[in-house]
């Protein structure tokens, strides 16, 4: 959760009365000084890492487990440059430092992490840190780095100089990582450094970290030789953007392509699994519940997991190498025009996996106005809840040819349409906000440049755990009830004791309601189901279809596709694309930007606008490709 | 202490009326200066700052995004990007060496 504002001058909370309460330990530091690769390592938790400053929006709590069965509870702060906070992740990290936060007591011990190839700067945050009085350890990382590129501190002079334990190590290789056990296994006193600058004098700050620094004979590195190239290449003029352009359309292929025997692979399992269930169960309604309703409702969503890690593999892999921070850099002028910020490419790129890690990555935004705004557009990014709906639908209705070569097929080219519909959508959406009800003056666009990294396997195996579970949870805690109601819906009411014709049954009768409001977009009251159940989450949409033609007997001999190829045209079928790219269909989303926005207002606005656009949308398709199609 | 904060109002005529004087703007790629002083609102002066940009640092242009899009700063260590608008608020001292 963001700052509690009401709290903001409350006294630090005593000790909670259990005396059992594990004791707390705070991991912070600068943005983009592999806080969270070091939280990784000590929890092996879930736990998102990115090389771009600002990242890690929400605190992460971790358990580590230590020698003699202690454990300890870390949480890993978003970075900081001073206590001063500019935006709202940054005041998190104060807030809790500070004891403010409700839901997590003050720290009882620190672990500060440095860039022990960037102290010079990194050294500044110590005189806040160490002032607050808390036994802290100052972590000098990338230790590995430092030797490789010709660097040297003494650490014994540094300590003594701040006056708390320091200890040099690398969270990649896991260097030297029994240094931080063992401060967390005792119970270290305060630091008591030799002298601390005036805290909100900036350059006297800086004077003391320098002076630190050279009493404790640091050697800086030679510059990353390997940061400079690439950046050469990256920044180019011609090939920058050429790089930029064929990364987007090699990560959508492949997704696209390569997902495709991975997910064969799930299509199998789930459909074996359903069978084995089916010859174990006797014939009755309960059979045809869990098989049809929850295997069936879920397995069909289940089977686009392949395809959604695939995307955040790629994204984990742009963020964590330091590509990202580049991509803000060229997109800033770009996003300048439509009145935002390079700031919120980085949240408008997440939401191309899922809008609501996007908008509390919205968090690092200084402008309260651009940050609203970059909220309200980020829904329109394409999701990867669109891809099973946008997948189905393409590859029933378009057929697979070559189109640029091998390079790029007609259906692929479909999904990037797709996906640059929703990003047109959210540009002119951004437009139109930032030049009325948003309207503010330019802000200021500072943005750290992280050296490149090669991303570690460990943190991109967390972070695709860490999807996995969210997806499976999702379809735990929304898929399956959803898919429930509707196989209720569906079977009742009982017609002489005997499940009804799919027309005849509630569903039929829901979808039949709504028939002629959408019967303009080209869609009929089986579509009209779909929708309605696709409120709760856009994929669920996949999953209800799969239960109607369940249960008319179809699903398993002609398959989804060929079912869907009856019931809707051509025409139909692009005006259904076209509604998903712009319908606000995802109760997490709503409830996300309720809580961020700390008002009903927003959402509500959003999911109208949203909703006009795609009915206006899909009417204006459908009646275009009606006339053109024939 | 030889930083000035100036009010968003009086931002603009500050470089008209000096117009002699050179800021971060003007360095070629390779180039450095040294900081003279942050002609920007308090807040976002002391968050240039933290980042490296105070008075006395050196500071090397680096690479520019395509198009004229903003610029990146080689300062104490660090890698950071400014849009042109923010660069021209930020003073050098005049005279010193070139290219480093």
């Amino acid at each position: 959760m963001g700052g509690c504002k009401g709290c903001a001058e409350a006294a630090p909370p005593a000790a909670q009365p259990r005396d059992r309460r594990a004791h707390v330990t705070a991991v912070v530091g600068p943005p983009n000084s592999g806080k969270s690769t070091l939280f990784n390592r000590l929890t092996g938790l879930r736990q998102k890492v990115a090389n771009f400053p600002g990242v890690t929006v929400e605190q992460r709590v971790g358990r580590a487990q230590l020698e003699g069965g202690r454990e300890l509870l870390l949480v890993d702060l978003p970075g900081i440059y001073s206590l001063e906070p500019h935006s709202e992740d940054e005041r998190v990290t104060r807030d809790v430092l500070f004891g403010r936060m409700h839901d997590i007591a003050r720290p009882d011990s620190i672990l500060l992490v440095l860039d022990a190839t960037n102290l010079g700067r990194h050294l500044v945050l110590a005189a806040p840190i160490l002032s607050l009085g808390i036994p802290t350890l100052v972590v000098l990382n990338m230790a590995d780095d430092l030797r490789a590129r010709g660097g040297s501190v003494d650490v014994e002079a540094l300590s003594r100089q701040l006056g708390a334990p320091v200890a040099l190590v690398s969270s990649t290789t896991g260097e030297n990582f029994e240094a931080v056990t063992r401060f967390l296994l005792s119970r270290p006193p305060a630091p008591a450094p030799v002298e601390l600058p005036v805290l909100q004098d900036v350059p006297k700050c800086r004077a003391w970290a320098a002076d630190i620094g050279s009493r404790a004979s640091y050697r800086p590195p030679a510059p990353s030789l390997w940061t400079q190239r690439l950046d050469a290449l990256f920044l180019h003029p011609v090939w920058g953007p050429l790089v930029f352009g064929a990364v987007i359309v090699a990560v959508f292929q492949t997704i696209f392509t390569g997902a495709k025997p991975l997910m064969h692979l799930v299509q199998g399992l789930v459909g074996t699994s359903g069978d084995l269930i089916a010859t174990y169960l006797p014939e009755s309604p309960i059979r045809s519940l869990i098989v049809d309703g929850v295997w069936g409702g879920v397995g069909a969503v289940v089977v686009f997991l392949p395809q959604i890690l695939l995307l955040f593999l790629f994204i984990g892999i742009l963020e964590d190498s330091g590509y990202l921070a580049r991509a803000a850099l060229i997109a800033d002028r770009t996003m300048a025009k439509i009145g935002l910020q390079g700031k919120s490419f980085i949240p408008l790129l997440s939401a191309y996996a899922c809008a609501v890690p996007a908008i509390l990555a919205t968090r690092t935004i200084e402008n309260k106005r651009d940050r609203i705004a970059t909220i309200l557009i980020a829904p329109f990014m394409t999701c990867s809840a669109r891809l099973p709906v946008y997948t189905l639908i393409i590859a029933a209705f378009i057929p697979h040819r070559p189109l640029l070569g091998p390079l790029l097929g007609t259906q692929a080219a479909a999904m990037l349409g797709l996906y640059l519909l929703g990003f047109l959508a959210a540009v002119a959406t951004a437009r139109l906000l930032k030049s009325s009800i948003l309207k503010s003056e330019r802000s200021p666009f500072v943005l750290e440049m992280p050296p490149y990294r090669r991303p570690t396997l460990r943190s991109l195996g967390l972070r695709l755990l860490d999807r996995a579970k969210v997806f499976l949870r999702r379809a735990g805690l929304v898929i399956l009830p959803a898919a429930v109601i509707l196989w209720c819906l569906a079977h009742f009411p009982l017609m002489d004791g005997k499940v009804p014709p799919i027309e005849q049954s509630l569903a039929g009768t829901l979808g039949r309601t709504v028939e002629p409001l959408i019967e303009p977009l080209g869609f009929n009251w089986k579509i009209g189901i779909g929708l309605i159940t696709s409120l709760a989450a856009r994929e669920v949409i996949v999953g209800t279809l799969g239960t109607i033609y369940g249960i008319e007997g179809d699903a398993h001999s002609t398959g989804l596709q060929k079912a869907l190829q009856k019931d809707l045209t051509p025409a139909g079928a692009v005006a259904l694309l076209v509604f998903f790219a712009f319908a606000m269909q995802c109760m997490s989303t709503i409830a996300v930007v309720r809580r961020e926005t700390a008002s009903w207002r927003w959402p509500l606005l959003q999911f109208l606008y949203m909703g006009l656009l795609a009915y206006a949308g899909a009417f204006t398709t459908y009646r275009l490709l009606t006339g053109w199609l024939r | 202490m030889q930083l000035t904060f100036k009010r968003a109002a009086e931002e603009k005529t500050e470089s008209q009326r000096r117009p002699h004087l050179r800021t971060l703007t003007d360095l070629e790629r390779g180039e450095h200066g040294v900081v003279e002083r942050l002609d920007l609102p308090e807040r976002a002066a002391r968050r240039l700052m933290e980042l490296g940009f105070v008075p006395g640092a050196w500071v090397t242009a680096a690479h520019t995004a395509p198009g004229g899009g903003p610029t990146v700063y080689r300062v104490d260590g660090s890698e950071i990007a400014l849009r042109k608008e923010t660069a021209a608020k930020i003073y050098l001292r005049s005279g010193g060496r070139r290219h480093s």
